[in-house]
């Protein structure tokens, strides 16, 4: 049996950091405040102590260009991992990485793959308004060249850091802002490594399959364990993978189920929700016994409040209430 | 090539004649891109460098094989001086499978790796950050090489811009930065655009030595291009060079020029970087019009073969349409 242990989401993420910096001399840190602050969400604590202020790199706030310069760094040899503090920020990165990490393998004909993993900080919850808060995914999952992973617990925080760096394409990583703080168990050292392909079955059922990532994951289960109380046994697949999506997992879960809600905290307009339920009525329409239905955030700039906040995205009411109108309960 | 250790130009006869040739196959080759453009064998935006000649080809006398280039979509002159085929450079433009970048980029997106020649950057500004971060890589490997950055004046108007200078200067990265200011960013002269037109003053906010250069001249182009290169190898961090220059052409071959009078352009074409050095070479008894008539004559060669070689490559078949979005040998890539 293997042997686990417990850690923190914030906690796995560092120890992702450090082994990656150990085991191979290419891989740097970089990224603002990420050194002598300790990171913004305190996830590189330390690390400039043990590695120095050339790999665990501090930048000015000059998001477009440290960006860039991961991209230019991983053409250069490096395999850079470029933190920026929020997505909301990496909006001012945004040509960084749409015109450039991902097209340059294709422009080139293929003579230059780009493996930078850049990470951000994502989602609502912590009261921090329109500028700080906003769940952006789906803009990077739109487009070719870029790969999209989100981890929703502490083993895929642990476990996905080293398989994106040995990708040789760029990835983005998302880190719900909520999950920092969570506790989750670890496999032990040497065990942690995991795939980014494939969406995982985080509770098995027969009723509905509930699809769901990132920071949505908690509230879907919760709201599933309720429902189970009401005698309604919920399937609860989290993606992991936003782009390319795993459509197997999805599917083989929706055609036993044959009802399909999808959790996602973007919003609703042109959102990852909208692509799923598109896919699941082009491959699984058949199977449905009911519309496919979608629980989003509201379409508002995250308010301030933390009622208007919690009302302006998705919470387990709204996810129960969303499964038992796929029942007509 | 030369290593770039030795930061004087040699302009013996030699030399010189190098410099002419290749300013003149850029020239040639551009005008046969007009050519061709109005044959409708090339589409899409077409950017001639014809008229800027002598900065592509004066600085990369300063790089050596293992420097790296970051170029802008008015590459073609800075493709041809590193040395890449001419054949595979009019391939990409043609769109043919036999291209530098398989067709996938045209005449914007030129790339090679055996040459380091990293495009080719249609977003103005946009390529700065990608050569700082080469730069970056080649510090933290210690490898004792330099990125050289091509834009326009253009760009200094882009955040990226000013990013990119504090982002290289800030840690001491091995950047060559080449201003090539031709006067307008598209159809907007530079005097309508910045509030402080003097370009390398911006290097100077950053704490970069930078130079003006006469970028219609090639051997003050090479020799400011040489001190720069000696000095960033000597661990002295970036340097900036503005060099003054002009596009005898439109922007592009969609551009009625309607912001600039024709006087102006012929005022600037009677100081053209090929009939002023041509001229100079003659006067001073270096070289004889039989040298230019034997350097036309090469130069006409090489170009028709490398239409030659662009009209019989193939064209990428339309199954491989999704190749090259991403690296496969870990995964398909396209949402199917």
């Amino acid at each position: 049996m293997t042997a686990t242990r417990t850690l923190t989401y914030r906690e796995a993420i560092r120890e992702a950091l450090r082994e990656a910096m150990q085991r191979d001399e290419r891989v740097f840190l970089m990224g603002e405040d990420v050194g002598r602050y300790g990171g913004a969400y305190a996830c590189s604590k330390g690390l400039i102590e043990e590695f120095g202020e050339a790999r665990i790199r501090d930048t000015p706030l000059s998001e477009s260009g440290f960006t860039g310069a991961g991209i230019g760094a991983a053409l250069g040899g490096m395999r850079p991992i470029v933190e920026i503090m929020t997505v909301n920020f990496s909006l001012l990165a945004l040509d960084q990485i749409v015109n450039t990490a991902a097209t340059l393998r294709h422009m080139s004909g293929g003579q230059f793959s780009v493996p930078v993993v850049i990470r951000m900080a994502t989602g609502a919850g912590r009261q921090l308004a329109a500028q700080h808060s906003h769940s952006l995914e789906c803009w990077f999952a739109h487009v070719p060249g870029l790969r999209v992973v989100a981890p929703a617990t502490v083993a895929d925080a642990r476990g996905m850091l080293w398989t994106a760096l040995q990708d040789p394409d760029p990835v983005i990583m998302f880190e719900h802002a909520t999950l920092y703080n969570d506790e989750g168990e670890v496999a032990s050292e040497g065990e942690v490594a995991c795939d980014l392909d494939k969406a995982a079955i985080r509770r098995a059922g027969k009723d509905v399959s509930l699809i769901t990532y990132s920071g949505s994951l908690k509230k879907t289960l919760d709201a599933a364990q309720r429902l189970s109380a009401e005698g309604v046994d919920c399937e609860v697949i989290d993606l992991r993978s936003l782009r390319p999506l795993d459509d197997a997992t999805i599917m083989s879960s929706v055609n036993k189920t044959t009802r399909a809600v999808i959790v996602d905290e973007g919003w609703r307009s042109g959102s990852l929700a909208g692509e799923i339920s598109a896919r699941i009525q082009e491959q699984a329409f058949y199977s449905l016994d009911a519309p496919v239905e979608r629980v989003c955030s509201v379409e508002v700039p995250i308010p301030y409040p933390s009622h208007l906040e919690m009302a302006a995205t998705p919470h387990a009411e709204g996810i129960m209430a969303a499964v038992r109108k796929t029942l007509r309960k | 090539m030369a290593t770039g250790t030795d930061t004087r130009v040699h302009l013996v006869r030699e030399h010189a004649l190098e410099l002419l040739t290749q300013m003149i196959l850029i020239r040639r080759f551009e005008e046969k891109c007009a050519e061709l453009y109005s044959a409708e064998k090339i589409r899409g935006f077409l950017h001639l460098y014809i008229g800027e000649e002598a900065n592509a080809v004066g600085v990369m006398q300063a790089l050596g094989p293992d420097d790296a280039i970051v170029a802008t979509y008015r590459e073609h002159g800075h493709a041809l001086a590193r040395g890449l085929p001419p054949g595979e450079i009019m391939a990409e433009m043609y769109g043919k499978a036999s291209g530098s970048s398989r067709g996938r980029g045209g005449s914007m997106h030129i790339f090679d790796a055996r040459h380091r020649f990293y495009g080719g950057n249609a977003i103005v500004g946009g390529g700065l950050p990608l050569a700082v971060g080469l730069a970056l890589a080649d510090k933290m490997q210690s490898n004792n090489r330099v990125t050289c950055c091509f834009f326009g004046e253009g760009a200094a108007a882009e955040g990226e811009f000013h990013e990119s200078l504090n982002l290289a200067a800030l840690w001491n990265l091995p950047v060559l930065f080449i201003c090539e200011n031709n006067g307008y960013a598209m159809g907007t002269a530079l005097e309508r655009s910045e509030s402080n037109p003097d370009i390398s003053r911006h290097a100077e906010a950053y704490s970069i030595a930078s130079e003006d250069v006469d970028g219609m001249n090639v051997v003050d182009v090479e020799s400011a291009a040489r001190r720069a290169v000696a000095a960033i190898r000597a661990g002295g961090g970036p340097r900036f060079l503005e060099n003054k220059t002009y596009r005898f052409r439109a922007h592009s071959m969609f551009d009625a020029e309607l912001y600039r009078d024709k006087a102006e352009v012929e005022k600037w074409k009677k100081i053209g970087p090929v009939v002023r050095f041509t001229d100079w070479l003659v006067e001073s008894g270096m070289i004889h019009q039989a040298d230019i008539d034997s350097i036309e004559q090469d130069v006409e060669q090489i170009i028709d073969d490398a239409v030659s070689f662009a009209e019989q490559a193939p064209w990428e078949p339309v199954e491989d349409l999704t190749r090259d979005v991403m690296t496969p040998t870990t995964h398909d890539g396209a949402l199917s």
